[in-house]
């Protein structure tokens, strides 16, 4: 049947399958619709930049418009993962300037990104749109400047929480007077002032701006003038929210948001002045996303605001909610999907807030639609936990993180395995799940038993043998990133599930139980496996083979052992020099 | 992607180290009622390394030296910032009159007998007994230290990070963070912590007394990392200044981050590890200008500046980088920063 259509026809049929699982499977019915389906494909998405190469990519894909790439692991968020480890994303670069001069997106996450690999990008792609930046490092204002410069119809300039050297504002006086295209600014990263002449008159002239999202350093007063340029803002990002409290500026920044009346999303809020807040009263009920995550303002402030927000979808914010806040949040935010609450201040050893278990049982009552939570705090029980289990079945992402490691039920001093285990057996559809506090090897059987849509799961200061690590990797059959550090787990639960590592697409372990002698092994006999330790402390193999490692990365990969290591990381194939090129 | 796969020999589906999966269901049963025979087999096999006691003896402990020698050149100085060559030149002659040594060094290397070490059941003393008796030394250090020696059996995962805990609480310091714990994005903390800092003072009064009272919004509520490089060491890394509150902390926390990879720097050609452990050096004197290497930033102007010439919260307000630069080569870098900060301007305009 499939051979009776023309190519044109299944080409067009294919474009209507957007979701890259589904192009995957399309490739895979038959020889000629690999071919068809390889011309066609436009988008790739690229989780790990080492899992293949550049020229692989080009190879099999050659018209492709917008690329996605990841490089470092997740765990380099938390500066577990050594400077200068890799994740470069020159070489893509170079590559694609050749191959795709076509290309319209780069997105990139946890990528080291150089100014001149930006001026390449600037220069390379004619018709280039979308830049966004997550979690990447490595360039200045000077490469922002050359995309500013040379990208005639950039759309999106997004540069969330990456890193960059700032020494001037000056680069984005560098976007043309002939730059009106911008949809999407977000520059909340940026350290240092920016040229606010330059911002007011770019956001004036860019008549399709949705989003902005601006850095601290732009004055509270000259907000207003930038919501009157802007009238059709959907997402806003304020910059620090204080200032000398003055009724003119409160009334003139309550006007100017009271003209943006399709704002949706609202984030920034540095250093908030309270007595500012009530400028955005007029707009909460539009409101769907919040981010207070950096407003250090107290409970009763934090719950005047958010009992307005009764179509509130996302909510991310301190633990100055207390608990207090998280029940008025049940109480009026019945929309509510997402809750992250982070630790105002995590390295206190007493808790500074009174913010427990209870507040998100609460929220787990309350709203029905919660299914992404991100919650840490200073004590947790079992009942709680089995609570939200089954109040909250529709739970997907379910992070917890009491601060305390091994951290037991605080009111019967158990182990929190049944907890957890309530957690993955309720809510069948959980993808992510992050655990934290006293936990045994039995939960471990709990989440390889029930837990078979997991995807990624972190684990830390747990366990306490092989077998945890054995009931999660022949339990969990949709794993794919796994991480786990200062757990028990050795060579055995790895080496015994060696071959579905290969179904993953990582695996990091640090200060655990793992040999060099086993990394060595697994990296011999599984020749599509990049086994990678990391050691600072020189080479592994000038100690005995049974030293353990202090940090191991693993991942598959179609393109071989990588060749941009630092001299603290070894991969483990030397050895297996019998392997064809 | 998948299309590309390498045409390698097949690679076992099942690696047979492990002799049947029906013996494991079985010890897994049998280990819950009796407790731990997985965990004594695997001990036999993932002995603690031999080195570690060497790593553990040789601690620098230069605090004494550091403390009195700083807190004299700091009082002078205090809220003006200086320039480069000015303050070397003070450092130096500073340095010429006072006489270079670190006594404490010898008197308090090892806290513990080496024998200690070599058992297996109190591997996790070592560490507990460092940080007793050193109440001064710094949490940052203790992430090194805990990450050096991160429990090689099974068994003493546990006790060691409750021991530690104990000993922490009984020195009535904050808890010692470990590397990346609690999991927040060094972006955050970074971002909340200057959020803090540069809170307005009248922003400070509606904070509820209970808050504002516990903690004054100074800003010691989060971490703040800054980037550090080292000469000769390719590997930079990321200092959390809030985990300490004085110039001589840092500097000890620079010794630890630095000592061991620059050691391996020296001599990575040459031979075993044995060696180099005996060869690794205390870096002293990155204060002073009386080492080896001296320590030094970039302030957030882009400015080059020693450490140590302004108040210590200032200086925490002001860092973006830290950089430990050979003494030797300080006059050279100085001048070549200054004509960068020439040209930058230049090109500003």
């Amino acid at each position: 049947m499939a051979y009776s259509f023309p190519e044109e026809v299944l080409e067009h049929v294919f474009s209507f399958i957007h979701s890259d699982m589904d192009r995957n499977a399309v490739s895979l019915v038959c020889k000629s619709w690999y071919e068809i389906e390889r011309w066609c494909r436009r988008r790739i998405f690229v989780g790990n930049c080492y899992a293949v190469n550049p020229s692989i990519m080009i190879r099999r894909f050659p018209e492709v418009r917008s690329v996605e790439l990841k490089g470092k692991p997740h765990f380099a968020d938390y500066n577990l993962v050594p400077e200068g480890w890799g994740g470069y994303v020159y070489p893509w670069i170079a590559a694609m300037a050749g191959a795709y001069p076509l290309l319209e997106e780069i997105r990139l996450k946890r990528m080291v990104v150089s100014d001149e690999a930006l001026e390449l990008i600037s220069r390379s792609f004619k018709n280039f749109k979308v830049l966004v930046l997550s979690s990447c490092e490595g360039f200045a204002t000077d490469g922002l400047a050359a995309i500013a410069a040379n990208c005639r119809y950039l759309r999106e300039l997004d540069l969330q929480e990456s890193e960059v050297d700032d020494p001037s504002g000056h680069w984005l006086s560098h976007f043309p007077d002939s730059c009106t295209s911008l949809v999407s600014l977000n520059i909340a990263c940026l350290g240092s002032e920016v040229s606010f002449s330059a911002l007011e008159r770019l956001v004036a002239r860019c008549p399709n701006l949705r989003t902005l999202r601006l850095n601290r350093a732009v004055p509270l007063e000259r907000l207003p003038s930038l919501l009157r340029r802007a009238p059709r803002l959907v997402e806003f990002g304020t910059s620090a929210y204080s200032a000398e409290l003055r009724p003119d500026i409160l009334s003139n920044l309550a006007e100017a948001f009271s003209g943006c009346t399709e704002l949706k999303g609202l984030s920034g809020f540095w250093d908030v002045v309270p007595a500012y807040l009530p400028a955005i009263y007029s707009i909460c009920s539009g409101i769907t996303s919040l981010n207070l995550s950096y407003a250090t303002i107290q409970s009763p402030d934090l719950i005047k605001l958010v009992s307005q927000c009764h179509n509130l979808q996302r909510l991310w914010v301190l633990d100055y909610i207390e608990d207090s806040g998280l029940d008025a949040l049940a109480a009026s935010c019945k929309d509510l999907q997402e809750l992250r609450v982070f630790p105002s201040d995590p390295f206190v050893p007493e808790p500074n807030v009174s913010l427990t278990e209870q507040g998100l049982v609460s929220v787990s009552e309350g709203c029905p639609k919660l299914q992404s939570v991100l919650y840490f705090c200073r004590q947790m029980s079992n009942a709680a936990l089995v609570a939200i289990a089954r109040n909250r079945p529709n739970l997907i992402r379910f992070r917890l993180c009491i601060i305390e490691p091994r951290c037991p039920d605080y009111l019967t001093l158990e182990p929190l395995d049944s907890g957890f285990g309530a957690i993955v057996e309720n809510c069948k559809e959980l993808r992510r799940l992050s655990l934290s506090g006293l936990l045994t090897d039995r939960v471990f059987e709990y989440i390889g038993t029930h837990a078979k849509k997991l995807e990624m799961l972190s684990i830390a200061f747990a366990g306490d043998s092989d077998l945890g690590l054995h009931h999660i990797l022949s339990g969990c059959e949709s794993l794919r990133k796994l991480e786990i550090r200062d757990c028990p787990f050795g060579d055995k639960a790895l080496l015994a599930n060696a071959a579905k590592l290969e179904t993953m697409r990582s695996l990091w372990m640090s200060s655990c139980s793992l040999s060099y002698g086993a990394c060595k092994l697994l990296g011999q006999k599984m020749p599509r496996l990049n086994v990678e330790v990391i050691d600072e402390r020189g080479p592994p193999d000038s100690r005995p083979e049974s030293c353990p490692v202090e940090k191991l990365y693993i991942y598959r990969t179609v393109a071989g052992p990588r060749f941009d290591m630092p001299d603290f990381v070894w991969t483990m194939d030397e050895d297996a020099a019998l392997m064809p090129s | 992607m998948e299309g590309c796969l390498r045409k390698d020999e097949g690679c076992p589906q099942l690696l047979d180290l492990i002799p049947k999966n029906t013996e494991w269901l079985v010890q897994r049963d049998e280990q819950r009622r009796s407790g731990s025979s997985e965990e004594k087999k695997l001990e036999l096999r993932l002995g603690p390394p031999g080195e570690d006691s060497r790593e553990r003896n040789e601690s620098p402990l230069s605090l004494g030296y550091f403390s009195n020698k700083v807190s004299m050149t700091h009082t002078n100085n205090s809220g003006t910032k200086r320039g480069f060559i000015d303050t070397i030149d003070r450092k130096i002659l500073n340095n010429n009159g006072g006489q270079t040594q670190n006594p404490v060094e010898t008197a308090l290397s090892s806290p513990w007998p080496s024998s200690f070490s070599q058992g297996k059941a109190p591997q996790c003393l070592p560490v507990m007994g460092k940080e007793s008796s050193q109440p001064c030394c710094t949490k940052g250090v203790l992430d090194a230290k805990q990450k050096a020696f991160s429990p090689p059996s099974v068994n003493t995962a546990v006790p060691n990070s409750s021991q530690k805990r104990a000993a922490l609480a009984s020195a009535s310091t904050a808890p010692a963070p470990v590397v990346g714990w609690p999991p927040i994005r060094s972006f955050r903390k970074n971002l909340a912590s200057s959020s803090s800092a540069k809170m307005p003072p009248e922003s400070q009064n509606v904070v509820p007394d209970k808050v504002a009272s516990e903690k004054p919004v100074g800003g010691c509520r989060k971490g703040m990392f800054v980037k550090i490089n080292m000469d000769g060491v390719p590997i930079g890394r990321k200092v959390d200044l809030k985990a300490y509150d004085s110039y001589e902390k840092l500097s000890y926390a620079v010794d630890e981050l630095f000592r061991g990879l620059l050691a391996v720097q020296r001599d990575s050609s040459a031979v075993g590890i044995q060696n180099k452990q005996e060869e690794e050096k205390v870096i002293t004197g990155l204060l002073d200008g009386s080492g080896e290497y001296t320590l030094v930033y970039e302030d957030n102007e882009g400015d080059r500046m020693l450490v140590g010439d302004v108040p210590w919260h200032m200086f925490v307000s002001t860092v973006k980088r830290l950089r430990v630069l050979k003494s030797s080569e300080l006059s050279m870098l100085c001048l070549g920063s200054k004509q960068d900060k020439i040209s930058l301007d230049a090109a500003l305009k």
